[in-house]
């Protein structure tokens, strides 16, 4: 465990360090996958289907053949002959690549039309398809029906699999038993990332050595060069011949984790022709075709006593999975993590059930900045507790207080089975309560209220589960979910660091660096950090789920462990002392007693090359596989104020304090920043986003125009605050911070909502909470107000 | 297809070519020019990752046809570093962390160093109303108005 520190000197923890990738972003230099051109490129566009549901009669291809400038159209049928039209998912379910003879959702890839240029490849409309429509099932209760149309002609029904976790026995008999119930309809809503850069790829095959290099909008560029082989080893691209490379990324929160339709047919399209092939989405297809992330159907029950203490906690939930199941999450668990339910709060018993179902939508599930549906547990409990305390007449705050896991109750045992490795809930509350002046807002609310003005307080004291994963709970693919750190220092005591990782934004050039100047003491700017290419990185698993600093961030700091081991052998050499006769300081073996005799990092870096013990091997490099001990479990509280309009049902954030409790911070300026976004990404889907469909599949929300993202005009103006808990287990103390904020602030604004409204009797509301949902909510109580 | 011969000045350096009259300006110079600084986000103009300044005024070149750029003064991120020396717009992004992945960066400057321009000492909500029109999925928008403010404080000193 270690506490922050400033060392200024290398730039070490608790540095607010300017970003290294800033240089050129701010100059319009980075390098995106659309930014990408090789000498003969062509470019693919893709062929989607109108229906949501419809038999492929014939795909009509000499319209488009015709037109100058087309190579080739590609179909199911023409991938079929490599045996390439199917994927595996990572749920153990089939994905099409491109369908033999039926889709399955609107917008689905039907065929791909490769052509010299992008504006004559973009006329997929010249490729003429017969569709014979059939019958589409969007909502997963019907889909569960008797009789219901069958979106797989695969499977039995549209039931995937059913999932339970907990004591059922114990949780019944506890809500048999209990003074108080209480129990509410959630929805999660369906929501995309919408990283403004979409995604897409550079396929280059060599057939001269046999060699692909793609390169593409990867957050995990090492688990898909794993999943091409796997996809394609039957026609001899076995994993050596396989080089990914992510460059740049504009944005990923998940959506970028997954192989797509595309890459595939990319990569098939560049074998075929022999000549390079980019394949970019534009935002239509982004939004309509790749993974979404929730759509969970919450039914939520707690139990408890009248005084306030919750005991029991029940949660059943249909999961809406799309035509397949193609969640990216690598839990050995069907619903990922959403057993995190309990949250912050001392459960004596609780049951878990999940169903996941088939409809006629598009595929994933779980791509939303969020670890794995603990975004959907924690908007579940942090709703109940209040439904809990409004029905018992209690405080929303004194509530959390009073069933808050005690800071001498960790480590932790959930009652469903997680273990949290360290917390101190009741002073990050205390912290935010202090700082929105808790006490002073709910008197304004009251006299308010009783001039029938609406005003509502909101809190989530979420606790969030990151880090995947220690192996015995994920894999992907038999993969152990480790990651890694590699770091060779040069002879001049300059080093350079490569990761499993993958950034999108969060800044790993300048903080991994900082970790490994901590350790080694060579200044932060003295490492170049480097990920993404297969070829040169260590195998690791990818940057999603806050895994980087948690898995990779421990990497980096017990690789650098390793060369200060040797560092110190090659010190005793040159002081010719004993090791145990030297100490630490950051940068320097110094003899103990006598602080004038010492090395330096630099001076040693320098022997190792060049004057190393005999016997000892040359060079000072080290790496690192870590496969985590446990998850780290970043927790924080969050207390938003609203005021709404009774004429319109507009709501509007007053002040939202968001008190973050992330471990040691290794960068607080980044830190901060990350919470900024994540903030703006939990505002987004509680007041805003939703991807919903029409009875016939039609989706709406497939552009800008239709799925809102918050600008900064509607954005709240964030106000931070922090405590520091380090997690026991991580070489640094630290926990992850990437996604903390987006999932504990829907709750937040939600609660705000309902306790603005309660003295009506409203118990709950469904996220995006928009005027026309709220203002439907005042006209059923009477409430509105002409303007 | 007819094809349209046009001269459009690009930070300051005039690029004459023979266009297809569909060809949009930021394909001009992405494809055309090699100058991918001008991202392309959303191609319903509801983004601004596209955005470059056509006389001096920001406009989304996801929706702007080359040939209407014909004549202009065209601004790209490319063009707003002077003899190697950054703008100050620039400066401020970098120092106060208002940027992440860096999509949305090179249109919300060009958007932010024209408001600037034109409002050299605006409010905060000006300038939120200012980027209304460039779309960050990383920062929140809290640190991208702290470098406009901070940009707009080092031109008034001169800086």
């Amino acid at each position: 465990m270690a506490e922050a520190k400033v060392e200024s000197r290398v730039h070490g923890l608790g540095h607010s360090r300017k970003r290294v990738e800033d240089a050129r972003f701010i100059r319009g230099q980075g390098n995106y996958i659309d930014d990408f051109k090789l000498p003969g490129m062509l470019h693919l566009d893709i062929v989607r289907s109108p229906y949501a549901h419809a038999k492929i009669k014939a795909i009509h291809t000499e319209n488009a053949l015709a037109t100058p400038g087309v190579l080739a159209v590609i179909d199911g049928p023409t991938l079929q002959k490599y045996n390439v039209h199917n994927m595996p998912t990572l749920m153990s379910d089939i994905q099409m690549v491109l369908p033999i003879d039926t889709v399955k959702y609107q917008y689905q890839e039907v065929a791909a039309v490769l052509a010299t240029d992008r504006y004559t490849a973009a006329r997929t409309a010249a490729v003429e398809v017969d569709y014979d429509p059939l019958p589409v099932v969007v909502d997963p209760f019907k889909a569960l029906e008797p009789g219901a149309t069958k979106v797989r002609d695969d499977k039995e029904s549209n039931h995937i699999w059913h999932w339970e976790w907990g004591d059922k026995d114990k949780t019944d008999q506890d809500f048999n038993e209990a003074e108080v119930t209480v129990k509410e309809n959630i929805y999660i809503p369906r929501i995309h990332v919408a990283s403004i850069e979409t995604c897409g790829c550079v396929a280059k095959w060599d057939a001269v050595n046999t060699h692909l290099t793609l390169w593409m909008t990867s957050q995990a560029p090492h688990a898909i060069r794993t999943v091409v082989a796997l996809i394609t080893g039957h026609l001899g691209l076995s994993e050596e011949k396989i080089r990914i490379i992510s460059p740049d990324i504009g944005g990923g929160f998940g959506g970028k984790v997954p192989a797509y339709p595309g890459y595939v047919i990319a990569v098939a399209a560049s074998i075929v022709t022999g000549a390079p092939v980019k394949w970019i989405e534009d935002r239509t297809e982004n939004l309509a075709a790749d993974s979404f992330g929730r759509d969970y159907h919450i039914t939520a029950e707690l139990a408890g006593k009248k005084d306030g203490t919750l005991t029991s906690l029940r949660f059943k939930t249909i999961a809406d999975h799309g035509y397949t199941d193609a969640a990216a999450q690598p839990s050995k668990f069907p619903a990922g993590m959403f057993h995190i339910c309990t949250g912050s709060y001392d459960f004596k018993s609780a049951f878990v059930e999940v169903d996941g179902v088939y409809t006629n939508k598009p595929p994933g599930g779980i791509a939303y900045r969020c670890s794995f549906r603990v975004t959907e547990a924690v908007h579940a409990i942090e709703r109940m507790t209040d439904v809990f305390a409004q029905k018992i007449g209690m405080d929303t705050a004194e509530i959390r207080m009073k069933n808050f896991i005690k800071p001498e109750q960790f480590p932790y045992k959930s009652a469903l089975g997680w273990e949290y490795d360290s917390g101190n809930y009741p002073a990050a509350l205390r912290k935010a309560m202090d700082m929105i002046g808790y006490d002073n807002l709910r008197k304004e609310q009251a006299a308010k209220r009783a001039r029938g003005e609406f005003m509502g307080i909101g809190i989530s004291s979420f606790t969030e589960i990151v880090g995947a994963g220690p192996s015995k709970d994920f894999d992907i693919l038999g993969l152990k979910m480790f990651d890694s750190c590699e770091i060779r220092v040069h002879p001049t005591g300059k080093a350079i660091a490569r990761f499993g990782t993958k950034s999108q934004g969060q800044g790993h050039e300048t903080t991994y660096a900082q970790i490994i100047a901590e350790e080694l003491g060579i200044p932060a700017e003295h490492i170049k950090v480097e990920e993404g290419d297969t070829d040169t990185a260590p195998y690791g698993l990818g940057t999603y789920a806050s895994r980087s600093t948690p898995v990779a961030g421990a990497a980096a700091a017990m690789a650098s462990r390793k060369i200060r081991a040797k560092a110190k052998q090659i010190a005793a050499h040159l002081l010719e002392a004993n090791e145990e006769d030297l100490e630490w300081e950051t940068g320097r073996f110094f003899v103990k007693g006598s602080p004038d005799q010492g090395k330096t990092i630099q001076e040693i870096a320098f022997a190792a090359y060049t004057n190393h013990p005999q016997g000892m091997e040359g060079g000072l490099e080290a790496v690192n596989y870590y496969d985590p001990p446990n998850l780290t479990y970043p927790f924080g509280s969050y207390i938003c104020v609203v005021d709404i309009d009774r004429g319109t049902g507009e709501v509007k954030i007053r002040r939202f304090v968001a008190v973050d409790d992330c471990g040691v911070r290794i960068n607080p300026m980044i830190v901060e920043g990350q919470i900024h976004g994540g903030l703006t990404m939990g505002f987004a889907p509680a007041m805003m986003e939703e991807i919903s469909y029409d009875e016939n599949g039609n989706i709406h929300g497939a552009n800008f125009m239709d799925y809102l993202l918050p600008t900064a005009v509607e954005t709240p103006k964030w106000e931070l605050g922090e405590t520091v808990t380090p997690s026991p287990h991580h070489p640094i103390g630290a926990k992850g911070v990437g996604e903390s904020a987006t999932v504990g602030a829907p709750a937040a604004i939600a609660n705000a909502v309902v306790d603005a409204l309660a003295h009506l009797g409203v118990t709950t509301i469904d996220i995006p909470i928009t005027p026309r949902k709220v203002w439907e909510v005042l006209n059923v109580h009477g409430a509105t107000l002409e303007e | 297809m007819s094809r349209h011969h046009i001269s459009v000045t690009i930070n300051g350096k005039i690029h004459a070519a023979d266009v297809e009259s569909r060809l949009l300006l930021v394909h001009f110079l992405r494809e055309n020019l090699n100058m991918t600084g001008t991202h392309i986000g959303c191609d319903t103009t509801s983004c601004g990752a596209c955005t470059v300044q056509m006389n001096g005024t920001p406009v989304k070149s996801c929706t702007v046809l080359a040939v209407q750029a014909d004549g202009m003064e065209v601004k790209t991120i490319e063009g707003l570093a002077q003899n190697g020396n950054l703008h100050p717009i620039q400066e401020a992004f970098h120092e106060k962390h208002g940027l992440q992945c860096g999509f949305c960066t090179p249109g919300m400057m060009m958007t932010s160093s024209a408001l600037l321009e034109r409002n050299p000492h605006p409010t905060e909500d000006e300038i939120r109303h200012a980027i209304s029109g460039n779309l960050c999925r990383c920062t929140g928008y809290m640190n991208i108005v702290k470098a406009i403010q901070y940009a707009a404080d080092n031109m008034a000193e001169g800086v």
